[in-house]
């Protein structure tokens, strides 16, 4: 009955902060219209859910963001050095390809944005059977050392939240 | 009177310290999209160093609202939720049309799996997997009817 009511019970509670958030304020009517859209949304959108992933413990997900927001922060003023003071012809591009662990569509996409916003990598590419990521270096000088860090620093976590 | 002097300025302080960040990481991510001398090197300077440029005025915008005005300002958050969702999307967009027009299966290191980089496979070579996939299905439901008899 609830399952029915409330397909996405997360996605009811996001919408209900996001529209508190759009208003910033919290009164009695934004919190009603919040909650009207937090119940239709998820309902007319239910389809596009066929098997998401099931989350456990939250405080592993606010734990992946604190990390992932510090190394945006380390990663800006890494970039910034490189563009600085390295000369182009010493710039050392290179691919990297990572092995997945990861099988859900929901987690690669969340390592891939993550692997964009952090140090010096962007995820250009996916293997068309989901097993691999392309991932661009702006400057390494070690491909192995950016995979594993990739894959002990964000995937494991990845692997703990969403499977 | 002095402290109260001496407490706004801390604030203004504290405001311009974001402030003169966000500046300093806006211009350093402008200035490598120019020196920078290829498409996926100059994708790095807008995709990072922006992201704290944007996110210290956003946060000098939080703490201003915060210390003079004394409201709590939402907006800034949900600039930043935007942000962190948009700003990989439009790269991936960007290195994936870099891939489509410059770069070719031998260039770019291999999956390490069977199928190649999704951007490289073809439709037949998609269709081909696939039908594959289908034939194995149908001769191991085959194999479990005979089975059963």
């Amino acid at each position: 009955m609830l399952r029915k009511f409330l397909p996405h019970p997360w996605l009811t509670l996001v919408l209900i902060a996001v529209w508190q958030m759009l208003a910033n304020t919290v009164t009695t009517g934004t919190l009603v219209f919040g909650a009207i859209l937090g119940i239709v949304v998820p309902w007319i959108t239910a389809a596009y859910w066929p098997d998401r992933p099931r989350l456990s413990s939250p405080f592993r997900i606010v734990e992946y963001i604190l990390i992932v927001l510090w190394d945006i922060v380390v990663a800006n003023v890494i970039v910034a050095a490189i563009i600085l003071f390295k000369r182009n012809s010493t710039i050392r591009s290179q691919w990297v390809t990572v092995p997945l662990d990861l099988k859900t569509p929901e987690a690669i996409t969340v390592l891939a944005g993550t692997i964009t916003m952090t140090p010096g990598t962007v995820s250009s590419d996916v293997s068309a059977d989901g097993r691999a990521l392309l991932v661009h270096c702006l400057h390494t000088d070690d491909p192995e050392g950016v995979r594993d860090q990739i894959k002990n620093r964000y995937e494991r976590r990845l692997k703990e939240i969403f499977e | 009177m002095t402290e109260i002097l001496t407490e706004a300025s801390a604030a203004e302080i504290l405001v311009s310290v974001f402030l003169v960040i966000s500046g300093v990481f806006g211009l350093v991510g402008s200035f490598g999209l120019l020196k920078l001398d290829n498409t996926m090197a100059r994708l790095h300077a807008p995709t990072k160093a922006t992201t704290l440029g944007v996110g210290g005025i956003l946060i000098a915008s939080m703490l201003y609202f915060l210390l003079f005005e004394g409201t709590l300002s939402f907006h800034e958050l949900l600039i930043t939720i935007f942000l962190f969702l948009t700003a990989p999307v439009v790269a991936h967009f960007i290195a994936k049309a870099h891939i489509h027009r410059h770069e070719s299966p031998d260039s770019t290191p291999p999956t390490g799996c069977a199928r190649p980089w999704a951007t490289f496979e073809t439709d037949e070579m998609r269709e081909a997997v696939e039908a594959a996939e289908r034939g194995e299905a149908a001769t191991s439901e085959a194999r479990l009817k005979a089975e059963r008899g």
